[in-house]
């Protein structure tokens, strides 16, 4: 671009959003920044949701994202509550549900991803966890003390929930179709592990059958499963993925697939980037087409991208290596890298038995990731193998070292 | 960032940290996960020198869990 950009809006007052527009004034950028937000809260971090939130330990003010004053001192042009609807992508002018246009030098879309609906009525005791607005509607039901709470869907938010709700004393039923939990992420072998830790924690998962309807018009009654039984509950949480936010974004000319499609610096128009949970993006380092929905790529990305919208000169591509934790009784797991079905693994610290172990996968004599339970200092070591491009023999070499 | 030419402290608030360990990866030489699964600050008072890899690791803690105080100038 030839004149310099003087004005910035992104769209999006989550995660991404917040810590692009903190490293742009990091960077000493003086210009307008305008931020956009649907939900009527200032920025808050969503990973307690499923956790200390949803234990009844931390309240709103504690999982805020930036404290009042350092938040004031971004001095951003906010526009909270209120929707992006469409985007100008020549005129670089986002218009608002309010009826507001707002127009920049520049855009970034960080508009995020919703949670995936089951495809039933709304009703009483059916919930999904995405928002602060979930958490607080969950929180209240799961306070309310009901026989049985059935978590759809074994994922990551799944599990979480699930662990919080044995932790406040309720009982639990998960279901997946899928033959282990959290299989996208962890594969078979490693989701198994943890399944076997829900169930030493008393959780009743039942693997390999899904839900084929939910009970109770006036409020959730319970759960019919595909394979004919019944499971009575007063509270339902769906966690079946999520979905990106780009419905706003039809029509704009912008290429839309499964999220913002960018080139490999988070480019998708001139002047236009996305980062978050909405970006797809060709990552080099794995050489195929990203969508990630890791809290730390947010934090990545949301830099990375308010950089290339500002910057004189074209950084290096955005090329990380995911990674992503998740806290579940008081098991940590980690992942970093991007493992595939069919990759090698070994187990190089502790063993599955005393559910305190690193384990390494790998393929084509190349290492693909490395998972931890409870052992994050591996995880960590291991992360900077996969950034050095280790081989698989290398790897192991390091692991017995 | 001001007063730089002064020292900073790194404060780790171990009632938030969980271990992560983000920050081992970002600045090793300061902070360190253990085998005990705890972290430890090797160095609380790292060189100007180090001030941005360790502002990089404060930004990046999942849990906002290490904060740096300045220290007042000597005399």
């Amino acid at each position: 671009m030839s004149a310099p950009v003087r004005s910035l809006t992104i769209v999006g007052a989550s995660l991404a959003g917040l810590r692009a527009a903190e490293s742009l004034r990091r960077s000493e950028f003086d210009g307008r920044i305008s931020l956009i937000g649907a939900e009527p809260h200032l920025p808050y971090d969503r990973p307690p949701l499923s956790k200390q939130f949803l234990a009844g330990e931390w309240d709103h003010e504690r999982i805020s994202l930036s404290a009042p004053d350092k938040f004031d001192a971004l001095e951003l042009d906010l526009h909270l509550g209120t929707r992006a609807t469409g985007l100008d992508v020549a005129e670089r002018s986002v218009t608002l549900e309010n009826g507001t246009t707002v127009s920049s030098d520049a855009v970034l879309i960080a508009t995020g991803a919703r949670a995936r609906k089951l495809g039933v009525a709304d009703r009483p005791g059916l919930h999904v966890l995405r928002t602060l607005d979930d958490a607080i509607g969950l929180e209240a039901d799961l306070a309310a003390g009901p026989n049985r709470v059935v978590i759809v869907g074994a994922g990551f938010i799944g599990a979480e929930v699930a662990a919080t709700a044995r932790q406040r004393g309720l009982e639990v039923t998960m279901i997946d179709p899928a033959e282990a939990p959290m299989i996208r992420g962890l594969g078979v072998e490693i989701g198994l592990v943890c399944g076997e830790v829900h169930r030493e924690h008393g959780v009743d998962l039942r693997l390999n059958v899904g839900v084929s309807d939910i009970l109770g018009s006036d409020r959730v009654t319970g759960v019919i499963l595909d394979d004919g039984s019944t499971i009575e509950c007063e509270v339902v949480v769906v966690g079946i993925g999520a979905i990106p936010n780009t419905e706003w974004l039809e029509g704009s000319g912008l290429e839309l697939d499964n999220g913002v499609v960018c080139d490999q610096t988070c480019l998708a128009a001139p002047g236009i980037a996305a980062a978050g949970d909405v970006a797809r993006w060709p990552n080099q380092r794995f050489g195929e087409l990203m969508r990630v929905e890791h809290w730390d790529n947010a934090i990545d990305q949301g830099t990375y991208a308010a950089k290339r919208l500002v910057a004189a000169e074209t950084p290096e591509p955005f090329a990380p290596i995911p990674w992503f934790w998740s806290d579940q009784y008081d098991r940590k797991i980690q992942l970093a890298g991007r493992t595939k079905p069919g990759d090698e693994m070994m187990i190089v610290d502790g063993s599955i038995e005393e559910r305190r172990f690193a384990a390494i996968f790998g393929r084509d004599n190349k290492l693909t990731g490395v998972f931890g339970m409870n052992r994050p200092r591996h995880v960590m070591q291991f992360r900077r193998l996969l950034a050095d491009e280790a081989s698989w023999d290398e790897a192991i070499a390091f692991g017995q070292s | 960032m001001s007063n730089e030419s002064a020292g900073y402290k790194v404060e780790v608030n171990f009632d938030l940290c969980e271990s992560n360990a983000i920050c081992m990866d970002i600045a090793p030489e300061v902070f360190e996960v253990r085998d005990d699964d705890f972290l430890y600050v090797l160095n609380e008072t790292p060189s100007a020198e180090q001030r941005a890899t360790v502002e990089d690791a404060v930004s990046r803690c999942p849990k906002q869990a290490i904060s740096l105080v300045d220290l007042p100038s000597e005399g």
